[in-house]
């Protein structure tokens, strides 16, 4: 049995990815058809949810940079939310809260989002 | 001193295994809940380099993980008998760089030379590779 769950649903129009578990090389792939589906129905606009993430590797990590580029070339963003402070300190190590825009509450991300439209 | 030793088999599914097992090690040891995640991390990218790496994902191969303990230092030596890995893949990626041009891959050694004291690859006379990662407890004195 998988220890990862993904789930999307919609808040103000904007696609919001729940993660939950541990996001590691075993369990990457499912995040990665996710972003998948969303980039081929042209879903750029993506807030991450990771308030009950407790655990992300590099393969993890991966996913978030193998799609980054794509939706920001489509005036879209990947913005993460909710982390805690122990899968913050793993972006942080790597320096990439200069990468991403990582807020404290998916409000704030969604806000992001509808402001510059 | 050899404290114990997790025998698993080449596939992604056992990094939980993994993580638990160096996670409760690191915990026996007397490190603080932030080293036992920085450790269970670094070794979880050793494993998952090794699969995919060495192994090339075939799933049947085997890696031993064992714990050494001695006085304030903490070892994980991981062997396993694929492929040596490719020097490019054990450099660092040059992180500035990374930032602006974001893309997958290469970031689980620079991770674990981040979370650990030292990582280092050899290769025993039977041919056997091993990577070796190293933690000191902090001897600072409050």
């Amino acid at each position: 049995m998988s220890n990862f769950k993904v789930a999307i649903r919609e808040n103000q129009k904007i696609q919001v990815v729940d993660l939950k578990g541990y996001l590691d090389a075993h369990t990457a792939p499912e995040l990665e058809k996710l972003f998948q589906t969303l980039i081929d129905k042209k879903v750029f606009n993506i807030v991450v949810n990771c308030k009950d993430l407790n655990y992300i590797s590099s393969a993890g990590l991966g996913v978030f940079m193998a799609y980054i580029e794509d939706v920001r070339k489509n005036n879209g963003d990947i913005k993460l939310s909710n982390m805690s402070s122990k899968i913050y300190n793993v972006f942080d190590l790597l320096g990439f809260p200069l990468l991403y825009d990582i807020t404290s509450d998916e409000a704030e991300a969604i806000q992001k989002f509808c402001s510059i439209k | 001193m050899i404290t114990s030793i997790l025998n698993i088999s080449s596939n992604t599914e056992k990094l939980s295994v993994v993580r638990e097992f160096v996670s409760d090690a690191a915990r026996n040891f007397g490190f603080d809940d932030e080293t036992v995640s920085k450790i269970s991390l670094a070794v979880d990218e050793a494993c998952t380099n090794i699969i995919k790496h060495a192994y090339e994902y075939a799933p049947n191969k085997e890696l031993e993980i064992k714990v050494l303990t001695n006085k304030q230092q903490f070892e994980v030596i991981i062997t396993h008998q694929g492929k040596l890995l490719d020097p490019k893949l054990i450099k660092s990626p040059d992180m500035k760089e990374y930032l602006v041009h974001p893309r997958r891959g290469g970031l689980g050694i620079h991770l674990m030379r981040l979370l650990m004291d030292s990582v280092e690859y050899k290769i025993r006379d039977d041919k056997k590779c091993e990577v070796h990662l190293m933690k000191k407890m902090s001897t600072a004195v409050g």
